[in-house]
């Protein structure tokens, strides 16, 4: 047995296990050598999670770079309309055209196709597969105390299916007609029509077909993520006694389950009225002064059916953060998590109220007001829920031995962005006041920082926190304190402002604003946000190599348990090899929370209860 | 491999792949509810070409209903070991699953020739798509199918766990896909 072989060590953890564990008798039968013995199917097609947990997170910071980068040309583009852009033209080509006085120019087709990319990247391939992949992946197995995932081959197929939506999106990059450019929502009938504008035609179709093979990922990884919770977890694992990062995994897999689906339809009516001249999204339309025969199309059904998928996917993606982020709080200031049910009950509440309130990115549609009003009240409502979790992070952290690590900084960086963001969103939800504030750069600036930056601290919380498990190593701290600080100031620094551009009216998506008596008065401050993202960007390099260095070079990892967790993952080996426990499973005793009990720092899960001891929840 | 998952995981009163099983028919039944809605959506808004739909997509539900009483009583001798039973049940099973699809394509040519095309008007349209995308899981279901009709004849009838397994989710699945045809047919019916 090869996997008792790398663990000599006797720890106290493996004597719990043994003496509790539950024996399913799973190194007896030797399969894992028969799917993990050479370089191909350990670390290229392997079906461990713990590998394909590192893939996920790998290729989401590759897309991260190339959505951070796109997002500073089209920054450089509204902040300093006037420079001269020639020096990018041997990265973009003919995308900056250069006139006879050599000044280089971004195409505005181009401009587009960027800040629809980005959108499109940042959205899926980074805070959907990136985040909930790569966490759901290491996570789910490790806490639950499950060998693996209920179908390792589906996971797999999961990961690879994902590698070949972004293989499309990147291909679709340098077609010469460009990627698609009608914003990452894809409304008709800018997607509908291949002749209405240069990236609708096969940039459009690479797109769909990008989109349709990441929902087939999603898919195949969420129907594992809920089977492998609900079936596959060890003795003594009640619902009730799991972590919140698996109760955030398991709700996020679910709307994910009921919520792509949708899209696939709505993506399905796309490509009949693309190719094959139905007319369910068309209507009317004259293109170029000629009259299309499309007749009888709505396009505000495809909006109904993509924001059906997009107001969950908003919770798709930082539902995985809060649960990382209730985590990490809850051990770095060394004390339970302030109401666990309330916050189980409340991810639930937001998951549920996630699937009623889809109209409220449609206010400005044309929708009938009365039926805005529903959308309004349930989208109000979704604040209950969401002050109940930021209630209980703030009451967790209050009076805590807290250590400020990178990973807690994240996480209450988290705490703060949700709360700065969120706030804008009541504002938003009101259908009156959004007639001003639709399409403006104060939504751009609600949900960069509620979703987009938000997330990624949960994100860092989640990598800073559980890199010693992927790696045996540590991150350097200093560097990650600096990536911190420079983050947070940064990111405030480029969103704040957008609000006071969005109040003055000024609408998202525009090429340039210097041309309009409204809008030039704000060009410095575009400087400034531009400055600001250019920094930021900076901070992330700090990072991106923090983490590979330390992937090779970092801190060695001595114990088990570096943090003193009370969760299963850190009574597996250092390095846990297939399986994850070299011997029996481990059996859960008590609930993931009890810090600071009865005078003891931390009590982990597979510690039996003492004589008179009650289960604190 | 499939073995060394059940007892690993014996304690599980539902076999984790069944129960994967379910979870991915909850989401394929999401996809039909969307286009479902859609359609009401749609509806809603106007210019909606008002015509019957064709009786062959009736008779056909009687034959997607007989496929799933055949397989279910072939499974049933495949348990007690009645062999030709469970094979004849089987093939009867696929042809009449070929059967609907062949019957589906005389529908669409049926509600071509009363003028009713694929761009004609989006209500014609959506029967076109919905029952073309439910065409597909039906192929996906005669796919399992040929797979349990090579087991059947090819191996000698042993009730095993894995083959049993393997049935169950056969079955499971086509149930599911001749519940979703009723689903569909009954949102055709109040809708045309
Ligand atoms: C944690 C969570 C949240 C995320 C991830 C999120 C995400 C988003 C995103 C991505 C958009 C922009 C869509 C677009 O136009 O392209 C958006 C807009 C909106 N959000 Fe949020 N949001 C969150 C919280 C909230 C809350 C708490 C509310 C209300 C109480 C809210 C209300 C709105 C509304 C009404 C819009 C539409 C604004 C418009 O287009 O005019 N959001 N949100
Ligand atoms: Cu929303």
């Amino acid at each position: 047995m090869a996997n008792t072989a790398i663990k000599p060590v006797v720890t106290e953890e493996d004597l719990l296990i043994e003496e509790y564990g539950y024996d399913d008798h799973f190194h007896e039968h030797h399969h894992g050598d028969k799917y993990q013995s050479n370089f191909i199917t350990t670390y290229i097609f392997s079906q461990d999670h713990k590998i394909i947990a590192k893939q996920f997170l790998i290729t989401g910071m590759f897309w991260a770079l190339i959505g951070a980068l796109m997002s500073l040309v089209f920054r450089l583009q509204l902040g300093f309309p006037e420079e001269n852009l020639a020096w990018l033209r041997p990265v973009l080509g003919k995308w900056i055209t250069i006139n006879d006085a050599g000044m280089g120019t971004l195409a505005p087709e181009f401009y587009y196709a960027l800040v629809t990319m980005h959108g499109t990247i940042l959205v899926f391939f980074v805070l959907t597969a990136g985040l909930s992949g790569t966490f759901s992946n290491l996570l789910i197995p490790l806490q639950v105390g499950a060998r693996d995932m209920a179908s390792p081959f589906l996971n797999m197929l999961s990961y690879w299916f994902f590698f070949l939506a972004g293989v499309i999106m990147f291909l679709s990059l340098f077609l010469s007609t460009g990627p698609f450019a009608g914003g990452w929502t894809a409304y008709p009938p800018l997607s509908a029509l291949p002749q209405a504008s240069s990236g609708s035609g096969a940039g459009m179709t690479m797109w769909i077909l990008s989109l349709v093979f990441f929902v087939v990922s999603v898919l195949l990884g969420g129907i594992n993520y809920i089977t492998t919770v609900l079936n596959l977890r060890t003795k003594g694992m009640s619902m009730w006694r799991l972590p919140l990062t698996i109760w955030a995994f398991f709700v996020t897999a679910i709307l994910g389950l009921l919520s792509f689906p949708v899209l696939v339809s709505g993506f399905l009516l796309l490509m009949f009225d693309r190719s094959l001249g139905t007319s369910f999204y068309l209507s009317e339309i004259f293109i170029g002064g000629q009259a299309l025969d499309h007749v009888g199309g709505s396009p505000i059904l495809y909006q109904h059916l993509f924001w059906f998928l997009g107001h969950p996917e908003v919770y798709i993606i930082i539902l995985p953060a809060m649960g990382l982020v209730s985590e990490v709080l809850s051990v770095h200031s060394r004390k339970p998590i302030f109401g666990y049910r309330a916050m189980v009950y409340s991810i639930l509440a937001i998951g549920f109220l996630s699937f009623i309130v889809w109209a409220h990115h449609m206010f400005m549609s044309g929708v009938n007001p009365f039926i805005s009003n529903f959308f309004v009240v349930f989208t109000l409502i979704i604040a209950v829920p969401s002050a109940v979790k930021v209630f209980n992070w703030i009451a967790t952290l209050y009076g805590g031995n807290i250590r400020f690590n990178a990973a807690s900084l994240f996480a209450i960086g988290f705490v703060s962005m949700f709360i700065s963001g969120g706030l804008t969103g009541i504002f938003l939800g009101n259908s009156a006041i959004d007639i001003q504030l639709h399409d403006t750069y104060f939504v751009v600036a609600h949900f960069h920082i509620v979703m987009g930056v938000a997330a990624f601290f949960g994100m860092f919380a989640g990598i800073y926190n559980w890199f010693p498990k992927m790696y045996g190593r540590f991150m350097n701290e200093t560097l990650g304190k600096l990536h911190f600080w420079g983050t947070l100031i940064g990111a405030y620094a480029v969103f704040w402002p957008m609000h006071y551009l969005g109040m003055a009216g000024v609408p998202r998506r525009y090429y340039r604003f210097d041309s309009f008596e409204a809008f030039g008065q704000f060009s410095a401050m575009n400087q400034f946000i531009t400055i600001a993202a250019i920094v930021t960007f900076a901070f992330q390099m700090i990072f991106v190599v923090n983490f590979f260095y330390s992937i090779w070079k970092g801190k060695k990892m001595t114990v088990r348990n570096p943090w003193g967790a009370n969760t299963l993952e850190w009574t597996t080996p250092i390095h846990p090899g297939h399986g994850n426990w070299p011997g029996k499973l481990p059996a859960v005793q008590r609930w993931a929370y009890d810090y600071g009990k009865d005078g003891k720092e931390f009590i982990p899960q597979i510690k039996p209860m003492d004589e008179g001891e009650t289960e604190a929840h | 491999m499939e073995a060394v998952v059940e007892r690993a995981y014996g304690r599980n009163k539902i076999h984790p792949q069944k129960f994967a099983l379910w979870v991915a028919c909850g989401g394929i039944l999401m996809m039909f509810a969307a286009f479902t809605s859609a359609i009401i959506v749609r509806q809603a808004a106007g210019n909606w070409l008002e015509f019957r739909l064709p009786d062959i997509f009736y008779y056909n539900t009687i034959v997607i209903l007989l496929s799933s009483i055949s397989l279910h009583s072939s499974y049933l001798a495949f348990r007690r070991g009645n062999t030709s039973l469970y094979r004849g049940m089987l093939a009867l099973t696929f042809v009449l699953g070929a059967a609907f699809i062949a019957l589906q394509y005389q529908g669409w040519q049926k509600l071509t020739a009363i003028g009713i095309e694929l761009t004609t008007n989006p209500s014609g349209s959506f029967i076109y798509v919905i029952s073309g995308v439910h065409a597909a899981h039906i192929l996906g279901g005669l796919g399992a199918l040929s797979l349990a009709l090579l087991h059947a004849y090819l191996l000698p009838h042993k009730v095993t766990p894995a083959r049993k397994l393997r049935f169950e989710l056969t079955l499971t699945y086509w149930h599911f896909v001749d519940f979703l045809w009723l689903y569909l047919l009954f949102f055709f019916t109040m809708l045309y």
